[in-house]
């Protein structure tokens, strides 16, 4: 026994590089920009003490809001839509593909709603500004093509259809993610209820809604929460297709403070924005798991 | 998982709408794909849905050669790889301590690299940026490579200790009883067996540095240490002249990633699943 104590104390050696490593460089910078939030900086020179004057300034900040206005709405486009229709898509493959036409299709339909997911987002980004380039960009050309001309607008840049374009990618991108997700979750289910509910005469609709999807909570958990937190955190597409433009037509929290730290070196604010994105995520963090852990309890 | 029934029309309805919707989401490589080949000339003509008459190389070379897209391939795999090997040896060294030590604390640990998971970079960036420049490590591929080496740490340890709490006790135990130290226990025990899970850790670290944009971003302003993806986003604005160049740009921009995709895909896809259900 004592030999069992020992050994615990040593172990914590194995522990120590890397809690020491994510302390200094993740909880110090953290704890860092928290300093400089309350502090009015150009980024040289000595910080001066403001106290709360960001956070006062950031509540009168119109395009403070815009961006966490925009932020959540990323939360429908990254999130909620490319859940809902990767759980449809997922279960369509499960239950129909694999069944009658074999894995070798279901496999290509994964991997083909995957691709968007393997390459890095500014070169998403670099790829659809591209296509929907007004003059010369091929979704305006097939606007024209089909007859609708009217339709073929200047989408990233005009206020009005800026953040449309880049949900509509977004849900391009995300797909792939919830449905790969999804498949696996099928697979460690047990086929017997959704078998009884079959020969109940039971619609597949039905099942899918009824026996399905309750029993895929754990996986919907963990999808939604990594979603929305990475719909917060949304940077590259921005700051290559748009730059938060038209106006402030696609601000968003992350390339707000990025401006701010770069572009204005108003580092005391920037670091604002960030605290309050971080404390957004962080309680958003929490409550999705609490909630998923009560949702596992009534189970 | 259906009782197989005869088929009606139902599943070939579902076919050729997955098939359909498939075929959608390919469409934007397909078409980045023609239009990289297709000569400006011929674009001019026949417009962006066209394929190529003749099929043109040329626009490769060039982005290649003006990007010295070399050097950002080798800066990307060496930070990529470095961060890969760095981030899976500290976070298993954790994981270890949690997940068989279980050291006292143990939650709070945890807790505390879970928190830090939804920490934006970009409350991060800027006392990183500092630190970094007094450190003498900006613009320098290693402040990259140390960053993204220490906070993937977060995520791998959480990963690696749910694993490693549901390791079979038995073994754990004979050998204790046997007198094997902490560290032999390690090497000849847990190490072997966890061996594909850390491949699977480390392809996704490598992965996910490799497509990193803020970080490179703010610490890699000169050309010779830049990577692929932060080349990428900042120097195709100044193809805007010529789509198809663009077109050959993206492709190349995306070649790696599709490269390490089809050699890693089951192992990738392993890692995602197993982070789910974790």
């Amino acid at each position: 026994m004592s030999k069992k104590i020992n050994q615990s104390g040593t172990y914590y050696w194995y522990a120590l590089p890397g809690v020491a490593a994510f302390l200094t460089l993740v909880g110090g910078s953290f704890a860092y920009n928290i300093y400089l939030s309350f502090n009015n900086w150009q980024g040289i020179g000595k910080p001066e003490w403001i106290g709360l004057k960001n956070y006062q300034d950031l509540i009168h900040d119109h395009t403070f809001w815009i961006s966490f206005l925009h932020a959540f709405e990323f939360i429908f486009a990254m999130s909620i839509a490319p859940t809902f229709l990767g759980l449809l898509v997922a279960a369509l493959i499960y239950d129909f593909i694999a069944t009658y036409f074999g894995n070798a299709i279901s496999t290509f339909l994964r991997i083909s709603l995957y691709v968007p997911q393997i390459i890095a987002l500014p070169v998403v980004g670099i790829l659809w500004s591209w296509m929907l380039s007004p003059n010369v960009g091929v979704i305006n050309t097939i606007l024209r093509k089909i007859g609708l001309s009217s339709l073929a607008l200047n989408w990233l840049g005009q206020s009005s259809t800026a953040m449309l374009s880049l949900s509509v990618m977004m849900i391009w991108i995300q797909i792939g993610y919830t449905v790969v997700i999804f498949v696996s979750g099928l697979a460690r289910l047990d086929p017997y209820l959704d078998e009884a509910a079959q020969l109940d005469g039971a619609t597949w609709f039905q099942r899918f809604r009824i026996i399905t999807i309750p029993q895929l909570y754990p996986e919907l958990s963990v999808v939604l929460l990594t979603t929305t937190v990475a719909a917060l955190k949304v940077f590259g597409p921005v700051y290559v297709m748009t730059g938060g433009g038209p106006g402030d037509a696609t601000q968003v929290p992350a390339f707000f403070s990025y401006f701010h730290f770069f572009s204005t070196l108003r580092v005391g604010y920037g670091a604002a924005v960030a605290t309050v994105l971080a404390l957004i995520l962080t309680v958003l963090a929490i409550g999705l798991l609490r909630l998923q852990r009560r949702v596992g309890a009534t189970r | 998982m259906s009782v197989k029934t005869k088929k009606g029309v139902g599943p070939y309805l579902v076919l050729g709408g997955l098939i359909g919707m498939a075929l959608i989401w390919l469409f934007p490589l397909y078409i980045a794909f023609i239009n990289a080949f297709k000569p400006q000339t011929e674009f001019v003509k026949y417009g962006v849905l066209a394929l190529p008459h003749h099929w043109d190389i040329s626009k490769f070379g060039k982005f290649w050669g003006d990007v010295d897209f070399t050097k950002k391939l080798a800066n990307s795999l060496q930070i990529s790889l470095l961060v890969a090997i760095i981030a899976v040896t500290l976070s298993f060294l954790t994981a270890y301590a949690i997940g068989i030590g279980r050291v006292k604390g143990r939650t709070w640990i945890l807790g505390f690299f879970m928190v830090a998971f939804t920490i934006p970079q970009e409350a991060l960036i800027y006392p990183l940026y500092s630190m970094a420049k007094t450190l003498n490590l900006y613009d320098s591929i290693w402040s990259i490579i140390i960053i993204f080496g220490v906070m993937s740490t977060g995520f791998g340890t959480y990963l690696l200790s749910s694993v490693l709490t549901t390791f079979p006790d038995e073994l754990l135990e004979a050998a204790r009883i046997d007198g094997a130290s902490p560290w032999r226990i390690l090497r000849s025990i847990v190490l072997p067996l966890l061996r594909p899970t850390l491949f699977v850790l480390a392809t996704m670290f490598f992965i996910f540095t490799w497509n990193e944009f803020l970080i490179p971003l703010v610490m890699l302003p000169s050309n010779n240490n830049q990577t692929v993806t932060l080349s990428m986003a900042i120097t195709t604005g100044q193809y805007t002249s010529d789509p198809t160049a663009r077109a050959a740009a993206a492709l190349i921009g995306f070649m790696p990633s599709v490269i390490f995709f089809l050699i890693f895909q089951r192992t990738l896809m392993r890692g995602i699943t197993l982070g789910a259900v974790k």
